[in-house]
């Protein structure tokens, strides 16, 4: 049995919106290299909206799938929609991921929680109570 | 798409003649080696057999073999087993930083027990230094277990000198040879150590057997308490179609060591030379001579070792890697860490382990498979942007 789904692997093997945005809008970056995965987003907002999304990502199949899947989620929604997605949201998106890469690999949303955090403070506006999702 | 197998460090395949030596004592000589009828003489005899095989391949008396499920049991059972039965003497045991699990965990459950450990680093090749081993003993020390060759890297210890190191202080020296039995030449007498820990599935013997060859008269708490198999020292129902496959393994293994090696060695030069060649930022892990024939290790920087283990095997080859993503503990190889290799580097860790099966053109399909793998992962590493953009190494 493998132990990535199809979905998992789909994403994987044919990741969505690789990349860096040059002049992007906010940056997002998460992870370090003794965990095993980083991972850094990129943002272009048009009227409060993500127009483009990329990333960059040092790590397993799983995180790299997380970040192509995180990228399709949030690609075209407003900042308040694209807050919303969770680490939780883009398993269920992917259909599940192994348990032990469940929190380690699973940092798209976090990522790019801080790339909207980092464009709302650009804009002088505070990035409000949220967090980025959890350590 | 090719079919090629290079992970014979996980398991390697059965022979077809090892196969052939198990299959009668599933069906016609299915005794149990206990029975004192002639369906108990009969497995008492393959069994006996292949104690004499196992014996032979590294130069050790048939009697002092102690058939067990796995290389892991073998090490459990010489770490606990010893330390348990000399802890009169002191509580201090020694094992390298490098060890495998099965001896690492052992010594730390020791630990728990009240025993003291010490460990033993290694240089950047992998090699245990016998003078570091001779500052570690003490008076107290009653057990030293370091291995005999490195699976992740390849390196081979120096156990003959530090044999020569543990013996003057009067501690046991075991050793772990799982990766070696089989594949270079062992003399038990020659290394001077008591115990040594093999297993046949790395050298064409089935799963779940191997064996740990104790020297005579060094006493051993049993493991596993009940009947008088192995002599009172390992209870429970001898895998006599296992051991039968291990004992003719281990025949199979002695008579052909050097044609393998020869083999194994050149495939694997063939790829240490060449990958590095290929690919840029690409370290060859463990040393350059002291090397098990069949392993080619490596470091990719800026990428991860699981992601080019998944694609490469999307290309029909199949590696292990020691990176945290591939480890169920989700850590680093402790092997490469303790080598001092940082951990963005160990993250990109690959192994290859050649076997029989394996051709040049094996190694020519992973030269030819591996450039493209390397370059698309990188595309997408922000480890590799940074780098290109400041030349810097690190994490962030």
């Amino acid at each position: 049995m493998p132990v990535y789904n199809e979905k998992v692997m789909e994403h994987f093997m044919n990741p969505r919106n690789v990349g860096e945005i040059e002049n992007a809008d906010g940056i997002g970056e998460v992870g370090n290299p003794v965990c095993g995965d980083m991972m850094s987003f990129y943002i272009k907002v048009d009227n409060n909206r993500i127009s483009d999304v990329k990333y960059k990502t040092f790590g397993c199949g799983a995180a790299i799938a997380v970040s192509s899947m995180v990228s399709e989620m949030a690609k075209g929604k407003t900042l308040e929609e694209a807050k919303k997605i969770t680490p939780a949201l883009v398993a269920k998106e992917l259909e599940g991921l192994p348990k032990n890469k469940y929190h380690c690999s699973n940092l798209g949303a976090q990522a790019l929680n801080k790339a909207i955090d980092n464009y709302l403070k650009k804009q002088g506006k505070t990035a409000k109570s949220q967090k980025g999702g959890k350590k | 798409m090719g079919e090629v197998y290079l992970d014979h460090v996980a398991t390697t395949p059965v022979l077809p003649e090892v196969l052939e030596a198990m299959l009668p004592y599933f069906k016609d000589a299915y005794g149990n080696v206990q029975s004192l009828h002639s369906w108990g003489d009969k497995a008492r005899e393959a069994v006996e057999e292949a104690r004499g095989k196992v014996a032979d391949l590294i130069g050790g008396v048939a009697e002092e073999i102690i058939f067990t499920a796995s290389g892991t049991e073998s090490n459990n059972f010489a770490v606990k087993g010893l330390a348990m039965a000399h802890q009169a003497r002191g509580k201090h045991i020694v094992v390298s930083a490098i060890e495998h699990f099965s001896v690492l965990h052992s010594a730390k459950t020791l630990e728990k027990w009240g025993f003291e450990l010490s460990e033993v680093p290694v240089d950047k090749y992998g090699l245990v230094d016998p003078k570091d081993v001779a500052r570690s003993l003490r008076k107290d020390t009653i057990l030293v277990s370091i291995m005999h060759a490195n699976s992740e890297v390849g390196t081979i210890e120096p156990i003959k000198e530090i044999a020569r190191v543990v013996k003057q202080s009067g501690a046991i020296f075991h050793t772990d040879a799982v990766a070696s039995a089989g594949s270079i030449p062992i003399n038990v007498k020659g290394l001077g150590v008591d115990a040594l820990s093999l297993a046949a599935n790395q050298f064409y013997g089935p799963k779940g057997v191997g064996a740990l060859w104790l020297k005579k008269g060094v006493r051993i708490i049993p493991f596993l308490d009940g009947g008088v198999q192995e002599e009172g020292r390992r209870a429970g129902t001898e895998n006599v179609p296992a051991i039968a496959g291990l004992g003719k393994a281990a025949e199979l293994a002695k008579a052909e060591m050097g044609a393998r090696a020869k083999r194994f060695s050149a495939l694997r030069d063939k790829l240490i030379a060449g990958l590095p060649s290929r690919i840029e930022h690409v370290l060859v892990t463990g040393h350059p001579t002291k090397r098990l024939p069949g392993n080619a290790s490596f470091c990719v920087e800026f990428i991860e070792g699981e992601a080019m283990l998944m694609l490469l095997n999307s290309q029909g080859i199949a590696v292990s890697s020691g990176s945290a993503c591939t480890s169920r503990a989700l850590k680093a190889s402790h092997v490469l860490i303790a080598m001092g290799i940082p951990h963005e580097i160990a993250q990109g860790s690959l192994l290859f382990s050649f076997g029989l099966d394996n051709t040049g053109e094996d190694v020519d399909y992973v030269l030819e498979t591996m450039p493209p793998i390397v370059d698309r992962l990188r595309q997408m590493s922000p480890l590799y942007a940074k780098f290109l953009k400041d030349k810097s190494r690190g994490g962030k």
